[in-house]
């Protein structure tokens, strides 16, 4: 509906295009960004890139089946990945010998790269029916989980010799700025990505981000963390004389001696050496822990990278996307499109909420009713309700109540009165059931009254999530959105990412609808 | 009783809305508590919907039976500030030394410190005492950091013992540990029914567990309601799906026969029901495993209009009813 204003994201394009080289996977906390990016991994090798997921927090389950469970913090073969050319219907989910991921293996199929993008942009027809024809032999898929700690530790022992290394690791302050500063795990996902990108042996890099309430936190905590180390302050603890050479000098010496003597009165008298011998060994190590933070984020802004805001249609998490995207746009960093994970669809979406609330509630009065005068007519009512009904199109008109007279409102009343008269006549008329007494007409009642009120619950949902939807598409209508329906469970093997892939390069955008 | 109420949980889970829904149950009948929030985001005013607070007490809302909320809203620096003044007479040269950076140097490179003097005023406002020697808050209920940092926050004695061995600082944080480990103090965590936060809570309750801080209970909130359980789809299995088109028919939503409006919706409405026990059925595993914790646990209604002041209330009536949840002795 009014979502179709919004223009389609074409993942599959995306990720074939051999120029996009890193993908980087926003969003607020808990909206699918590590599903997304393992999703968008999968479906990328499966389409034939050589392809590397840098995982950060990924549910246990998840990371048990993918392989990197133990954190090592060096990229790993996933296996269980499918080439290109399989006949049809052979899923092996998840037990494929891995190392067969060279192109030769493939039987026949497209062949190696080819002219195969033109096809997606041309409504493939069927969703499932696709599923072989879209891979291709030649990828691979490697994962691996960011263990922010260790990559800290790996600069420190790649930067400096033995000994001043080992004071360095050891030193208490260092310790909790690398384990618990806020931002050192951004900060140290954008350093592994310099580092995968630089030792080049991936067509193509997807990075998922840090579980931060806000987007933005990914791209504020690198410089947040660089000018920390690299601010004002060390800068005096390292050399007073240098910041406050001129008419400062005084002051700052000041203030320096009140500062020591007021943090070794404070913590103790070991602390100021620790922080010093940290400024010291930090300050050496990382002259230009800024030009190395500014490096890595420009390598955000070159033309191969692109961003996906992942949002759950929920109205905090869309603000979210939104101002993310608006920020996005004034650093120069290139936008694919927006992720909306977890929308949910009905197959039944003509009847509102509103009405299928009514319906319940009449099979439930009568059932009430029922049950002290059983073998009482109710067609009346049922003819009723029909006649401010209208037969709703599959989707579409939800919330217009009190449908007009349509076309198909006679057909219904026809079908009231021949199959709506008291009890087992009611029944008999569709199904073999004819002889079924009071009693299983009242079960079915109520089960079609859970079901309703099941469906109007559902409407509720999907109401709100368009409201949101939206809200989101009216700010920014040039984003295109790519739509993912909620599993009924969570996402932890292969075969889940693989559904959540095809759900994010599929071309209908009102999932459960078909 | 417990008179600290943490509230932790994964992020997103509803530790704000509990925190403060359960600020609201303490205040009931004319008691007096105080929320405290302490991640600098302005959760608590969004919530209410009043302007940001400041760094100071003000109430924010009665209770039902004439009970006062009081809320604020801790800031580390400002607290280091105080807390250099009190001591140390500092004058300008704390201002000075805030200019400079150094205190946000001090709190950043010490995570440790920042959280002593969090917690050293959610534990000064608990032991804070009238003229007549009646505690000023009845309750201090603290909208805390996630269960993945909520065992280091508390947990601050060891967290600062590596840099501070002597000194005030040991001290302070020496007694804000006797306050965070006596009965006193409840750590309760907020959950969803759901794989991932429900991993977490399993993981932070024994991780609070080995450090020896008072668990309280587990709050599973936005529980929706279950509408058909899986009996009942059991028997809306293929034989009776004319039986259930001729119910819908009778409900008035259009023609039982074949192709007819009722007979068509019952495909769509059947897969939602599918969907609806399967979500059941895992909700009923992650209900186990929180049971498995052997805490008591608290279940809160997902509010179909979110969490606004009115749904506050609700969820206050709601915990108010099902009782307050204690650290075990
Ligand atoms: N489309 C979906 N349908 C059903 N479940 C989903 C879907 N997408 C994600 N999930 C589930 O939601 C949970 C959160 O997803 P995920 O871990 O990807 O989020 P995240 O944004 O990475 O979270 P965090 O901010 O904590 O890192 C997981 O349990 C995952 O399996
Ligand atoms: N019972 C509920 N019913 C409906 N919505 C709820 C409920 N509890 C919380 N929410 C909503 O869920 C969202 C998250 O809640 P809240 O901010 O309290 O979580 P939080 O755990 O404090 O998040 P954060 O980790 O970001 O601090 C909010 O939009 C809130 O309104
Ligand atoms: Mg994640
Ligand atoms: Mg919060």
């Amino acid at each position: 509906m009014t979502l179709d204003a919004a223009p389609r994201l074409d993942v599959d394009r995306l990720l074939d295009d051999p120029g996009t080289r890193i993908i980087v996977c926003c969003g607020a906390g808990g909206v699918g960004k590590t599903t997304t990016a393992a999703a968008l991994g999968v479906r990328a090798a499966e389409r034939g890139r050589k392809t590397v997921v840098l995982t950060i927090d990924p549910a246990r389950r998840l990371a048990q089946s993918m392989g990197i469970a133990s954190l090592d913090n060096v990229p790993r073969r996933v296996e269980g990945i499918l080439a290109g050319g399989r006949p049809d219907g052979d899923e092996p989910d998840g037990d494929r010998s891995a190392g067969d991921g060279s192109a030769g293996e493939a039987p026949d199929g497209e062949g190696p790269d080819g002219d195969r993008t033109d096809e997606d942009g041309t409504g493939r027809g069927g969703s499932a029916g696709g599923r072989d024809r879209d891979r291709r032999p030649g990828g691979e898929l490697h994962a691996m989980m960011l263990d922010m700690k260790r990559t800290f530790d790996e600069i420190v022992v790649a930067h400096a010799d033995a000994e001043r290394a080992r004071a360095i690791l050891e030193n208490p302050f260092y310790q909790s700025l690398s384990a618990g500063f806020a931002g050192t795990q951004e900060y140290m996902a954008m350093e592994k990505l310099g580092q995968l990108r630089a030792r080049d042996e991936w067509d193509l890099i997807i990075v998922d981000t840090p579980p931060s309430r806000s987007a933005l936190d990914f791209l504020d905590a690198p410089k947040r963390l660089g000018s920390f180390l690299d601010g004002k302050f060390i800068r005096v603890l390292m050399a007073p004389a240098k910041v406050g050479g001129r008419a400062g000098m005084k002051f700052l010496n000041a203030g320096m001696s009140v500062m020591t003597g007021t943090l070794s009165k404070l913590m103790g008298g070991q602390l100021l050496r620790d922080v010093q011998t940290f400024v010291a060994a930090m300050d050496t190590m990382f002259g230009g822990f800024r030009t190395r933070a500014d490096a890595t984020y420009r390598l955000l802004q070159a033309p191969g990278t692109a961003f996906l805001v992942v949002a759950a249609p929920e109205r905090d998490a869309l603000r979210e996307a939104a101002y993310f995207v608006e920020r996005l746009a004034a650093e120069d960093m290139p936008l694919a499109g927006l992720v909306l994970n977890r929308v949910h669809g009905s197959g039944a979406a003509g009847l509102s909420a509103e009405r299928a609330l009514g319906a319940a509630e009449t099979l439930e009065s009568e059932n009430l009713e029922n049950a002290r005068i059983v073998d009482q007519g109710d067609g009346e009512t049922a003819s009723r309700a029909a006649e401010s009904l209208g037969d709703g199109a599959p989707a579409g008109d939800s919330p217009a109540a009190g449908g007009g007279p349509d076309e198909a409102a006679p057909r219904e009343d026809e079908d009231e009165s021949a199959g709506n008269r008291p009890d087992s006549s009611g029944n008999g008329q569709d199904g073999p059931h004819g002889q079924d007494g009071p009693a299983r007409r009242a079960t079915a009642d109520r089960l079609a009254a859970g079901l309703l009120r099941l469906h109007a619950e559902r409407m509720q949902v999907l109401g709100r999530e368009q409201h949101n939807r939206d809200r989101f598409t009216a700010l920014h209508p040039e984003v295109p959105v790519a739509e993912v329906s909620a599993l009924p469970g969570d996402v932890h093997d292969l075969a889940g990412l693989r559904a959540i892939g095809e759900r994010l390069a599929a071309d209908g955008s009102t999932p459960g609808a078909a | 009783m417990s008179r600290l109420h943490v509230v932790s949980g994964k992020g997103g889970t509803g530790k704000t809305t509990v925190a403060a829904a359960l600020a609201l149950a303490l205040a009931e009948e004319g008691r007096r508590s105080l929320l405290v929030e302490v991640e600098g985001r302005q959760g608590i005013a969004q919530l209410f919907e009043t302007e940001a607070l400041p760094y100071e007490e003000r109430k924010i809302a009665v209770a039902p039976g004439g009970g006062e909320v009081f809320a604020l809203a801790i800031d580390a620096e400002r607290a280091l500030l105080d807390y250099l003044q009190m001591f140390y007479k500092l004058g300008g040269a704390g201002r000075a030394l805030k200019k400079l950076g150094a205190i946000d140097f001090a709190t950043t490179i010490a995570p440790g410190l920042r959280d002593v003097l969090l917690t050293g005023k959610a534990c000064e406002a608990v032991r804070r005492k009238r003229k007549d020697g009646r505690p000023v808050y009845d309750h201090v209920v603290m909208d805390a950091p996630p269960t993945g940092r909520i065992t280091r926050f508390l947990n601050v004695n060891d967290e600062v013992a590596g840099l501070a061995r002597i000194g005030p600082i040991h001290n302070q944080a020496q007694a804000v540990m006797r306050v965070l480990k006596s009965p006193e103090t409840a750590v309760h965590l907020v959950t969803l029914l759901e794989e991932m936060p429900v991993q977490e809570t399993v993981d932070g309750v024994a991780e609070l567990r080995a450090a020896g801080l008072p668990v309280g209970g587990i709050f599973i909130n936005m529980v929706r309601p279950e509408i058909l359980d899986e009996e009942a789809l059991a028997r809306a299995g293929g034989t009776e799906r004319a039986a259930v088109a001729g119910a819908l028919s009778r409900a008035g939503v259009g023609g039982a026969r074949r192709g007819g409006r009722a007979e068509r919706l019952v495909g769509p409405l059947l897969e939602q029901a599918g969907e609806h026990v399967e979500r059941v059925r895992l909700e009923s595993a992650q209900r186990k495993e929180i049971a498995g914790l052997g805490l008591p646990s608290r279940e809160l209604e997902l509010l179909s209009g979110g969490a606004d002041l009115a749904g506050l209330y609700r969820l206050a009536k709601d915990i108010r009813k099902q009782g307050i949840p204690e650290a075990a002795a």
